[in-house]
């Protein structure tokens, strides 16, 4: 006897027995009067048309860029296995892309313009043609200019070709994101004339006073080095509003469920800028899905979430009342918020942000002899007074450039700092949440459920540095940015490589890489967990390996929009060997 | 106990039965021992012999239970807690794929990146192409930063005083002019001075800089080839030092330094040094021999917002030496305290 795994069945079955909701349930008008419903689409033709449009977020008007008058994009639903052509209409006035984030497809599909296409021209109508080889969230972007930071940006949903082995009652999606109302152009020259312009939680003397932040001793050790513990995010709610499928803090987006259902979280974080803390207070998050590959079910209480990263989570509210979705910003300047409830207009507690994270001596990649400073707590500590083995502070201020420590980077003034003992920190959890209190998911926690589809040893190994410059605001690899940049990073199809990139600025990054899965070296042997993006934490180190099956050339960059178009991006080639047919 | 519960073929609990199994999947994972599969050396012994690389330590291997984030000695150190629940992330112990060592294979020789080309021509990639290089690290940026503009009371007739500059151009190469002067109200300007100067970082933190001065004094106009530094200096000190050559042979030079100290997020206290110097008496300009003028400054502002911060502060200055001398012969003060009303403003 054989029964239909169907989630389409099981969403009917689970109406049958009294859930309220149809499907799909992205974005249903659950709180009438704050938004339409945002469509859904499938099928093999879709059409978008990438438009100028207002937004409303919390009862404030501000320009944005929309696709068929949404902002987030519609919600594409295809399935693995069909063959799909989307016809892309460019109504602004300068050119547009749409680029497909994580799906595997030819590389004159990907949407990149310069690398991929040359772009989508005024008035023009471009059809993306490929087929769905894959399933899992994943969404679309703009690659052109910084309209991404505009709204241009919507969330895809793949569902495999067979039963979905993920069981669920409902799902959402939830699409994180940040807006503001200045034009990212304004924002990215503020970034540029004054690299911390958004950061309006600096340590001050009246903090000193009252014992707050750092000590004065640390505060001169790290003044010495000319290094902000408090920068923790470029841009921050200083200007951004968070946003949970295009709806502020205030409009109270909600997700309706039944009690005792499986609720599956779709989560996107699709922000230009911001790392998010995800967490539902009083609701333990099963993580399944990691950037659209089935992983074995994990339980946290608390994730970070790496722009341009998906997860997806399981989440069983039992009981009749109202949960708060609190997506913190890492910096902690502000949140997005949305409720998971079972019915419309209600809301739980919104817990108050917690207190900013300072960045620690471990961000900066120097290790203090193996001790682990992220389970620590930085705050109130006194650096001068603690015998720190094997450290000298004197040597330590001389080597924080040494590039000796970094033969393959560039001695250019985009590196401020090399690190000088990055670690991996896949095991630690994100910057800041060390002391959350509660379980958060780690990079290691992730195993792939499935064997790994290439399980070679790599033929080689290379180190890509990640680099940077907080006061000119200059962003690069190997201390080169793309404009600098002669040629591209080659790789032979079909090779096993070992990757390692080594953060040496202060900052996390989340590393994209186009066109390809590579698989995080964390420990997993043939079930490691297989990624499109991956947060280098600052100071750290992250491996992984990567087959590179795709031919063409890929775009290989920092997904911190403004990190990327400062220059912190390359261009991957993957060529047939000679001899082979291509 | 999956396939078992299917045929039941109610969905709610269908559900429920499936999150069950998978529950207990992942418990049955618990206590079994991940093999300790040290990561591979990023610099194998061959390259390092050849002096290719430097190897790294060997990384610890993993324990096969416990917290390799915080071992056992630290832990007995005090310096962390293990987490009892550490050794059970890795579930079981899997071989091949990313636990097997990297071989080191030469690199495959270098492209270009022109893939796209044999689908939409290279005509019609030039133009995207080109835009993409500019716009990811290639763009260029100007800025005016007024750093004062202020009225003078006290220390000689009340006046005003500016100093600015405006920059045009990428990361690295720069078109820079800085202007100052100053001057008493409703009368002469005391002193005025233009620069253009091409601008290089030399460093993440420095420009040099060097172009031509023109002063606009009327007791004495000069025109000077400059050369000089500009940067941010440790402890967050920013830093402008340059010196001047004459076309009638007269060198000086001018150091200046200030800090901003945060009082609060948006009330900021400005301590500020200004001293000049010069190699020889310029008589005709009043400036004689060795440290001819300083001035320290304090300056209270408030950031309205970034681009827009007005201040109070006060200030004292001082001739020195022979330049004042050179004030005292033509009846000036050498100098005093005097309050300043300004405000700092860029756009």
């Amino acid at each position: 006897m054989t029964i239909a795994l169907d989630r389409r069945g099981l969403l009917r079955g689970s109406a049958l027995l009294g859930a309220a909701a149809a499907f799909p349930a992205w974005a249903r008008p659950v709180s009438p009067g704050i938004v339409g419903p945002l469509p859904s689409l499938s099928g093999e033709d879709i059409h978008l048309r990438i438009a100028r449009r207002m937004l409303m977020v919390d009862g404030r008007e501000s320009h944005a860029i929309g696709i068929n008058g949404t902002v987030p994009a519609p919600l594409i639903r295809l399935r693995e296995g069909q063959q799909v052509r989307l016809h892309v209409e460019n109504a602004l006035d300068e050119d547009s892309s749409i680029h497909w984030h994580g799906l595997l497809l030819p590389a004159e599909m990907d949407g990149v313009p310069g690398i991929s296409f040359p772009g989508i021209r005024p008035g023009e109508t471009f059809t993306y043609r490929f087929p769905i080889v894959q399933s899992g969230t994943y969404w679309y972007h703009s690659h052109s200019g910084l309209q991404e930071q505009m709204g241009h940006y919507g969330p895809i949903v793949i569902d495999p070709a067979g039963a979905d082995p993920i069981v669920s009652d409902r799902e959402h999606v939830i699409v994180l994101s940040d807006h503001s109302p200045l034009h990212p152009h304004a924002i990215f020259r503020k970034l540029k004339l004054q690299g911390g312009y958004f950061n309006r939680r600096r340590q001050t003397l009246a903090g000193l006073l009252a014992g707050r932040d750092q000590r004065e001793g640390e505060r001169l050790k790290w003044a010495a080095m000319r290094m902000d513990p408090t920068d923790i995010s470029d841009v921050t709610a200083s200007t951004y509003t968070y946003l949970v499928n295009g709806h502020g803090p205030e409009d109270n987006w909600t997700a309706l469920f039944a009690p005792g259902e499986r609720v599956r979280l779709r989560v996107v974080n699709a922000s230009a800028m911001t790392t998010f803390n995800l967490r539902i207070p009083g609701l333990p998050l099963t993580v399944v899905q990691a950037d659209g590959q089935d992983v074995r079910p994990v339980t946290v209480d608390e994730l970070q979430v790496a722009v341009a990263e998906t997860y997806d989570l399981i989440v069983e509210p039992r009981e009749d009342r109202a949960w708060t979705i609190v997506g913190e910003s890492i910096d902690r300047s502000g949140m997005a918020r949305a409720t998971l409830a079972p019915r419309a207009g209600m809301a739980g507690e919104v817990p108050p942000l917690r207190p900013r994270p300072l960045a620690t001596m471990r961000d900066m990649g120097m290790d203090m002899g193996g001790m682990d400073m992220g389970s620590m707590d930085m705050r109130g500590m006194d650096m001068a007074g603690m015998d720190m083995p094997g450290m000298d502070h004197g040597a330590m201020k001389h080597s924080m450039r040494d590039f000796a420590n970094a033969p393959e980077v560039r001695k250019t003034p985009a590196v401020q700092t090399i690190s000088p003992m990055p670690v991996d920190r896949t095991g630690e959890p994100g910057q800041g949440l060390a002391d959350a209190g509660h379980r958060v998911l780690t990079y290691r926690d992730l195993v792939a459920k499935a064997r790994n589809p290439d399980v070679r040893a790599p033929d080689r190994q290379m180190r890509i540095h990640l680099t940077g410059n907080m006061e000119r605001y200059m962003w690069a690899f190997d201390g080169e940015k793309l404009s600098a940049v002669t040629a591209p990073i080659p790789f032979a199809k079909d090779e096993r490589v070992r990757v390692t990139l080594v953060n040496d600025t202060m900052m996390g990054h989340p590393i994209h890489l186009h066109g390809h899965f590579f698989e995080l070296v964390t420990g997993h042997g043939d079930h490691a967990p297989r990624k499109h993006t991956v947060q280098v934490q600052p100071g750290g180190t992250v491996t992984f390996d990567v087959t590179t099956d795709a031919v063409g050339d890929w775009a290989f960059h920092c997904h911190l929009l403004y990190h990327m178009h400062a220059g912190m991006m390359q261009i991957v080639s993957v060529r047939p060997r000679e001899g082979e047919a291509a | 106990m999956r396939r078992a519960l299917l045929p039941l073929g109610v969905a709610a609990l269908l559900a429920s039965g499936v999150a069950q199994a998978q529950e207990m999947d992942h418990a049955g994972h618990d206590g079994m021992t991940m093999s300790a599969a040290p990561a591979p050396p990023l610099c194998p012994p061959e390259h390092a012999a050849m002096g290719h690389c430097k190897p790294a330590a060997p990384p610890a291997p993993m324990p096969a239970t416990g917290d390799p984030q915080c071992p056992p000695e630290h832990a007995a150190m005090g310096h962390c807690k293990p987490d009892p629940h550490a050794g059970h992330a890795m579930p079981q112990a899997m071989g091949g794929g990313t636990a097997l060592p990297a071989g080191n294979a030469p690199p495959p020789p270098a492209t270009a990146a022109d893939y796209a080309d044999r689908f939409w021509g290279a005509d019609a990639m030039a133009a995207s192409r080109a835009a993409l290089r500019r716009e990811h690290g290639g763009m260029a940026f100007s800025q005016v930063m007024i750093d004062l503009a202020e009225a003078r009371i006290g220390a000689g007739p009340d006046g005003y005083r500016w100093s600015g500059e405006g920059w045009f151009g990428g990361d690295v190469n720069r078109l820079v002019v800085k202007s100052e002067g100053a001057g008493a109200f409703g009368g002469r300007l005391d002193e005025g001075e233009a620069q253009a100067l091409y601008s290089r970082a030399v460093g993440p933190y420095f420009n040099l800089q060097a172009g031509v001065r023109q002063d606009f004094r009327a007791a004495a106009p000069r025109t000077y080839a400059t050369i000089g530094v500009e940067g941010l200096a440790p402890y967050w000190f920013e830093l402008d030092a340059a010196a001047f050559l004459s076309t009638r042979g007269e060198l000086t030079a001018r150091l200046g330094a200030y800090y901003d100290q945060r009082v609060t997020d948006r009330l900021i206290l400005q301590p500020r040094i200004d001293l000049n110097l010069a190699a020889q008496d310029v008589a005709a300009a009043g400036i004689g021999a060795g440290l001819s003028e300083a001035e320290l400054g304090l300056r209270l502002r408030y950031e309205i917002a970034r681009e827009f911060a007005p201040y109070v502060g006060v200030l004292w200055r001082r001739k020195a030496g022979r330049t004042a001398d050179f004030a005292r012969a033509s009846g000036e003060d050498a100098g005093g305290a005097a309050l300043v009303l300004g405000v700092r403003a860029w756009f």
